[in-house]
């Protein structure tokens, strides 16, 4: 769980951040959410367009079924209500993005509704917890490129009609970290369900917020302003601060506070207003006719929450419990739903949880980084690298050369056995050998050899020393140790 | 309900229909005729409303995740008042601020 | 080969479309057409070995359904010169019946009006009588097949649009249930009311290309997944035992006498095949003007947001692109349309919403209930005048609302959803007067049974 803090500096002390966030989520289908147009990004400008998502006359929009499984899968893992009826409607108004002139979304009828995600602690130990007050299902628009060609805005319309969802959540933040820790949550959660690739950069998760402030202990809300054009999650928290801020600011002189929308400039860290001369918007909802209510039976509602894989906290909750590890580590393998699944396939085959939640953490997440790769594709399986703890385990390897055998065991892929053989890293535990070695260094040190053998203990450790030199660190401590002992006749 | 010069205004740019003055006071004239004629469904008690048209609707037929798409037998270039590199292309917007907000929401 | 070749057909229709003067110096009814495509099409259809159920019957078709070869400008400046890159479904499956487009016909705007004076490219004429207006906002196709150039046309309904231009021009107008004939490529005016219709110079005209075009459709989500009976058998059904419903608030105080007396004389006649009359009430009657002229420009008003200049159409240059969607807009549109956009933008803006909107839809289901109380009482149709005047002359109507009268009996089946058809039921000082029948939802049978039955009972008499 993460712990965020509540900011309290200068003028902004005597005030409390009231934040509510709206997120937009592509929904990962193959088609457009009204026709069969290819959903894919990357394609040249208007190639995946239809009459339909072009809004040409006497086009018809068809509801994709797949976007519907993706929203109630990702509204149920959000501890939403699926509503069996909801009522698509139309948001009424004029840009060159879209194509017919409205968006088809959803107003007074939402798929779903009465979510409540707990997404943190504050210092006090309270729970930091967000209401999410409906998921709505909706269209994307297409895209306006303004500085393409001069003089002209230029617009591709292949992401017009992608499906995407909603998330409204209440007013339920007070602070920034405790934004960012929803949004963190939400983005993991998504990911767990793999509704969508909620990448903020490519823009299948957008965000905007609603802020305010208000004199701490007072209970009412108030006059909020809209935050929008954050591209990051920190760009959501660093725009919060500064419109915060801001308000505090005004507050602070007597001042009120104006409804308006405010657009953050991450590159000079700064809001400013949106052209305020827009006219006041009136989107003229009314229900879509040409889209009857969409009916889900309360069965089919069931079978995709049977079909929902354990999340985010649940197995935070059960890692702890069955692996006893620290807070922390727990945090870093769930991290994703892919990652907890390497480690606990690892745990199977290798029961030391807490030496393969170091070897995870460590070499396993290092390579990953280095490489760029994603654990799916990661070269050494838990079963391989759960054969290598095994070794270290038997003291078959040193802990030294199982760094070493991983390293080649991603790089080759060959089982860590035969790398350890084939490279010479089995540690030598045979007597004879391991005696003949002693005797050559008795031989070659007779002086350290005498006072040992005659009660110098402390030599022990210099000895051994020379015994592993000279086996070129292949001898195992532990028994030449014990053979010393043993020649010191105190065996 | 009258309609006044502002709301007729106010209709106007949002459906981005220019009317000059003459219009102005024609459509203020006109929508308040017309509208005069609507005001009898204010009388109308619709409190015991049966639903029997909702009840006849079926509920709505979903498409299948899959293509192909539908094709146009004449490319957008062919029609579209203009085009450049694949773009339609619209009168640039003066700033960012343009934006409708839905283009950030 | 049975019948004429489909090459024989198409070239008397369009010797047909000059003998009258189908173009703009004369009816304007057909405001585009294409020879040479459409003969194409013929020896296409000539040089199958099945020629289908149509055989080559020329097709005359509302310029609001999009067509591939031919313009669809919805009679609007702002689609000047579009030509459709799809087709509309309807289209396609005449095509494949062995049906041949020969020309695209004259329209109100968007298909708003009623008589087809409303159109950018000049209003069309009653080939009864010139100096006359043919109805609408179908009335190009109206006119079409009552000057003989077709036997079938493509016209749609929002709130009257076939219906009453059939009356107008004395031929037979079919409005579907809402949901039985596909609007995939149907130009959307109001989409909880839209239906294309069929025109036909007879019942059974009607009803060949009515089994033809219904049935359902994967590309519109409205439209119903039911089996459609053969309509012609209806033919074979006799009147009697089909119990005729006679709501009294069609037949009004106001009601020209000469036209409620060629009502009566039908209904005679009908009872003399058989069929039993009962006078009925649909009570909320006179509320559907009201609530038809909220839904439809709220709707409307949506529906043409999508013409803005920017993908297709005439696109007129601003500074700006503010100004472009304006002058687009204010150019491209014409008086009618620029009302009822102001007024469904109006209906639905902040704070007038629950007032008229709402409160129409809510009105609407009484009136949908009224239909379903009548229909469960054991009525199988019903039978009213299908326009409260005939054929009026060019110009006749300034004002719009009393324009919007016209649609005053027809209007409540967009309305409730049910079918409903126009036949000829005599002529007034010379002009033609058509009787409506209205059905239960998906029960067209029952209404194309009482139109044969008239038919039959009138004989010459309908069109006297
Ligand atoms: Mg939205
Ligand atoms: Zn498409």
């Amino acid at each position: 769980m993460t712990t965020t803090r509540e900011v309290a500096s200068g003028a902004t002390a005597r005030y409390e951040m009231v934040v509510g966030l709206e997120v937009h989520v592509q929904l990962r289908t193959i088609t457009k959410a009204f026709c069969c147009c290819s959903s894919s990004f990357g394609a040249a400008p208007n190639v995946n367009t239809c009459p339909v998502c072009l809004a040409l006359p006497g086009a018809l929009p068809v509801l994709n079924e797949q976007a519907v499984r993706l929203a109630v899968r990702a509204a149920l893992a959000l501890g939403c209500t699926v509503n069996e009826e909801s009522i698509f409607a139309r948001k009424n108004y004029f840009y060159p993005d879209l194509p017919k002139g409205y968006q088809i979304s959803q107003f007074d009828r939402p798929i779903a509704e009465h979510g409540r995600l707990v997404v943190g602690a504050r210092r006090d130990g309270s729970p930091v917890e967000v209401g999410i007050t409906r998921v709505h299902m909706e269209e994307d628009a297409g895209k306006s490129v303004h500085d393409r060609f001069p003089g002209v805005s230029a617009i591709d319309l292949n992401r017009a009609g992608v499906p995407l969802i909603e998330i409204v959540s209440e007013p339920d933040m007070r602070s920034a970290s405790d934004a960012g820790a929803y949004l963190r949550l939400l983005r993991q959660i998504l990911e767990y369900v793999d509704v969508s690739d909620v990448n903020m950069e490519e823009g299948s998760l957008r965000v905007d917020a609603n802020v305010s402030a208000r004199p701490r202990g007072e209970t009412r809300l108030g006059t909020k302003t809209e935050v929008k054009n954050m591209n990051s999650f920190s760009g959501v928290e660093r725009a919060l601060e500064a419109e915060f801020q801001r308000q505090c600011a005004m507050l602070d002189r007597g001042e009120r506070v104006v409804q308006m929308t405010m657009l953050w400039d991450g590159s000079r860290g700064e809001v400013r207003p949106a052209r305020s001369k827009e006219q006041s918007h009136d989107y003229r909802y009314f229900p879509e006719p040409d889209l009857p209510p969409l009916r889900l039976l309360p069965e089919w509602i069931a079978r995709i929450r049977a079909e929902l894989p354990e999340l985010p906290q649940a197995r935070r909750e059960r890692f702890l419990r069955e692996f006893g590890l620290a807070t922390a580590d727990v945090e870093v393998l769930t991290a994703t739903a892919p990652l907890a699944d390497y480690y606990e396939r690892l745990v199977a085959a290798h029961p030391d949880a807490k030496a393969s939640a170091n070897w995870v953490m460590g070499e396993v997440l290092a390579a990953l980084n280095a490489s760029g790769g994603s654990i799916a594709h990661f070269p050494v399986q838990p079963a391989a690298l759960a054969r290598l703890l095994d070794l270290v385990r038997d003291g078959a390897v040193s802990h030294s050369a199982a760094k070493r055998i991983f390293e080649i065991m991603v790089r080759s892929g060959d089982p860590a056995d035969t790398i350890a053989s084939r490279e010479g890293l089995l540690q030598v535990r045979d007597a004879d050998e391991l005696r003949r070695w002693v005797d050559e260094v008795f031989a070659e040190h007779p002086v350290e050899a005498q006072r040992f053998t005659s009660g110098e203990r402390k030599l022990q450790g210099v000895l051994v020393g020379f015994v592993m030199k000279k086996s070129g660190g292949r001898a195992d401590p532990k028994r030449v140790n014990q053979l010393l002992v043993e020649r010191s006749g105190g065996g | 309900m009258a309609v006044k010069r502002d709301d007729v205004a106010h209709v106007a740019a949002l459906a981005r229909l220019a009317l000059d003055e003459a219009q102005m006071t024609l459509m203020v004239t006109e929508l308040n005729g017309i509208l005069a004629h609507m005001d009898v469904l204010q009388q109308v008690d619709t409190a015991g409303d049966s639903g029997t048209a909702a009840l006849e609707q079926a509920g709505m037929p979903l498409r299948r995740d899959a293509g192909p798409p539908l094709s146009l037998a004449r490319p957008l270039e062919s029609f579209a008042p203009s085009m450049r590199d694949g773009f339609l292309l619209v009168p640039r917007l003066a700033t960012h601020e343009d934006a409708a907000p839905e283009d950030l929401e | 080969m049975t019948g004429p070749s489909a090459v024989a057909q198409v070239s008397r229709s369009f010797q047909r479309m000059s003998e009258v003067h189908a173009g703009s110096d004369g009816l304007n009814c057909i405001l585009w057409s294409d020879r040479d495509g459409a003969l194409a099409a013929a020896r296409e259809i000539d040089a199958r070995a099945d020629r289908g159920a149509l055989a080559g019957m020329p097709i005359a078709v509302k310029d609001n359904i999009a067509t591939l070869d031919l313009p669809t400008t919805c009679g609007s400046r702002i689609l000047d010169g579009y030509v459709s890159p799809y087709e509309a479904t309807v289209i396609t499956r005449l095509r494949d019946a062995g049906g041949v487009v020969i020309g695209k016909t004259n329209c109100d705007e968007f298909a708003m009006g009623s008589s087809t004076e409303y159109s950018a490219w000049g209003p069309a004429r009653n080939p009864v009588d010139c100096s006359r207006v043919p109805g609408g906002s179908s009335g190009g196709s109206a006119a079409a097949v009552a000057a003989g150039i077709v036997r079938v046309a493509l016209g749609s309904e929002t709130g009257g649009s076939v219906r009453q231009p059939a009356a107008y021009c004395g031929v037979v107008g079919v409005k579907p249930t809402y949901g039985r004939v596909s609007r995939y490529g149907l130009v959307a005016f109001a989409s909880s009311l839209d239906q294309i219709g069929v025109f036909g110079a007879t019942v059974e005209d009607a009803a060949i290309v009515m089994e033809l075009v219904a049935g359902r459709d994967a590309r519109d989500a409205t439209s119903a997944d039911r089996a459609v009976p053969r309509y012609r058998e209806a033919a074979e059904r006799p009147l009697a035992g089909l119990v005729i419903g006679r709501p009294r608030e069609y037949f009004p105080p106001t009601l020209d006498s000469r036209l409620a007396a060629l009502c009566d004389r039908a209904l005679d006649a009908m009872r003399a095949a058989g069929a039993e009359v009962r006078d009925v009430s649909l009570p909320h009657t006179d509320l559907a003007i009201p609530v038809y002229y909220i839904i439809a420009p709220a709707e409307a008003s949506s529906n043409l947001a999508r013409f803005d200049g920017v993908r297709y159409g005439a696109r007129s240059a601003g500074a700006g692109l503010r100004a472009m969607y304006e002058h687009t807009r204010s150019r491209g549109f014409g008086p009618e349309v620029t009302r009822r956009i102001l007024l469904g933008t109006y209906v639905l803006s902040a704070g007038y919403y629950d007032a008229y909107y709402r409160k129409a839809q809510e009105v609407r289901t009484l009136i949908t209930d009224d239909f379903a109380r009548v229909f469960a009482s054991g009525v199988h149709v019903l039978f009213t005048p299908t326009a409260p005047t005939p054929a009026f002359p060019l110009g006749a109507r300034s004002d719009p609302y009393e324009m919007y009268l016209n649609d005053i009996f027809t209007a409540t089946a967009n309305l409730a959803g049910v079918p409903g058809m126009s036949i000829p039921i005599g002529r007034l000082d010379g002009l033609p007067v058509g009787g409506q029948f209205m059905a239960p939802h998906f029960d067209e049978v029952a209404m194309f049974r009482a139109a044969f039955g008239l038919e039959r009972a009138l004989g010459a008499a309908a069109h006297a």
